[in-house]
């Protein structure tokens, strides 16, 4: 097994092979929550810790499972994950629960992580596991924030809203209230707003890329 | 070749095992938590509608179930009722109004025994945000206008919105919304006065509160 550096996990979990932008998946939880940052950042979060656990897990146990169960046994243990992870939001984090709802048991649908868990973690140790399941994550919760932070400063004018939600009532600083009397704009909030962001910012993402290739030749 | 099998399937109930015995200990630990969080939760919209020094009572115990076509359509829907020692002083009823403009719009409204409002709160909706969604009482005052309206403060005809001449507030590009929400409370307000008397003296239901 060739060995990756952590530096190149980073970089393809963040930028060259991105869960929302390169891969392209979990989109039904990206498009549905990311209505304002704050959503986004819960959702990417408790995403994140998912990922991270289920790698572990997958990586410590890859060499005695059996390769016709791998596939029962991911979904094991991501289900677990994902319960208890709601459960524990529910408790300390109630009104974040609240608003994210459905869409925190739906993390088990999510197929970047049984992907990550296949593709990745039941090949390779538990360091370079733990390390792409949370570059992963992190590259998963970044496009939801920033999608969030688009459709919520376009469709109701404010940033960081209801952040005391998540960081507790002292966190009401956070809020910005970009314009006075901003009418809103429902396109940015419906689904189809959130489609054309997350187009933007994929045709964004091959800009870049493209000005960095032409820079290299 | 049977022996794989075998040794698959313990393996697979192995880690059955251990998943559930991961859910069961985070229930067990999130359990109170999330039972009094669900309690607080009630008790803050109830106490949104009638202020916790008009009542005495374990208001979230004290309630029954209720069917009624008009009110809550299908549904089994709460009637939470306030007591100050032996008085009556209020019910709040979970109405719903099922003919929203895109779904079922779930409502808690507070009655005193004289029939007056004491407020009126939206549980969840399924509204056009930026139009509809003025029911929210985050997002605009309108749930005021119906404090301490009853049947006898207004006549039939004015418990309607101003574009059908009653007395409440439409939204600009939203007639439907505020429409069908005064029309809930107004029937709930009917069936308040028809049934006032059974709906306080019904034991309170003994089982789990939702």
């Amino acid at each position: 097994m060739s060995y990756i550096s952590y530096r190149q996990l980073i970089a393809d979990g963040m930028w060259h092979n991105n869960v929302a932008f390169v891969q392209i998946l979990g989109l039904c939880p990206l498009l549905a929550v990311s209505s304002t940052a704050i959503n986004g950042l819960g959702l990417g979060i408790a995403t994140t810790l998912v990922l991270i656990a289920s790698n572990l897990t997958v990586s410590v146990i890859r060499n005695w499972v059996r390769p016709e169960i791998r596939i029962p046994v991911f979904v094991m243990i991501i289900a677990s994950f994902v319960t208890a992870i709601e459960l524990s939001m529910s408790a300390w984090f109630y009104d974040l629960y609240r608003v994210l709802g459905i869409f925190i048991p739906l993390i088990v649908t999510n197929c970047a992580i049984l992907g990550r868990a296949e593709a990745f973690a039941s090949r390779n140790d538990i360091p370079h596991s733990l390390v792409d399941g949370a570059a992963m994550g992190i590259g998963f919760t970044v496009p939801l924030v920033l999608l969030g932070a688009m459709r919520e400063i376009t469709g109701f004018g404010t940033l960081f809203a209801q952040a005391d939600l998540m960081f507790g009532p002292s966190a009401h600083w956070l809020t910005l209230n970009l314009f006075d009397d901003y009418g809103g704009f429902l396109l940015s909030i419906l689904p189809p707003g959130a489609f054309i962001g997350l187009g933007l910012l994929i045709a964004l993402k091959n800009v870049i890329d493209h000005k960095r290739a032409e820079n290299r030749r | 070749m049977m022996r794989n099998i075998a040794i698959g399937g313990v393996l697979l109930a192995l880690f059955a095992m251990v998943g559930t015995g991961l859910v069961s200990a985070t229930y067990l630990l999130t359990k109170d938590q999330i039972a009094e969080n669900e309690k607080q939760r009630l008790l803050g919209s109830i106490n949104a509608l009638l202020p916790a020094s008009a009542y005495d009572n374990a208001i979230e115990q004290d309630l029954i179930f209720i069917r009624d076509p008009i009110i809550s359509g299908k549904e089994e829907i709460p009637v939470y009722r306030a007591r100050n020692g032996e008085e009556d002083v209020a019910a709040i009823i979970g109405a719903i109004a099922p003919d929203g403009y895109a779904g079922p719009i779930k409502l808690l409204i507070g009655i005193r025994v004289s029939g007056e409002i004491t407020g009126v709160r939206v549980i969840s909706h399924h509204e056009t945000p930026g139009l509809g969604d003025a029911i929210e009482i985050d997002r605009s005052d309108w749930l005021l206008s119906f404090i301490g309206k009853s049947l006898s403060s207004l006549t039939e005809a004015e418990w309607a919105v101003k574009k059908d001449g009653g007395v409440f507030d439409q939204f600009t590009g939203a007639t439907i919304t505020p429409r069908i929400v005064v029309k809930s409370v107004h029937n709930t307000l009917l069936y308040f006065q028809k049934n006032r008397k059974r709906l306080f003296e019904s034991p309170a239901y003994q089982g789990e509160a939702t």
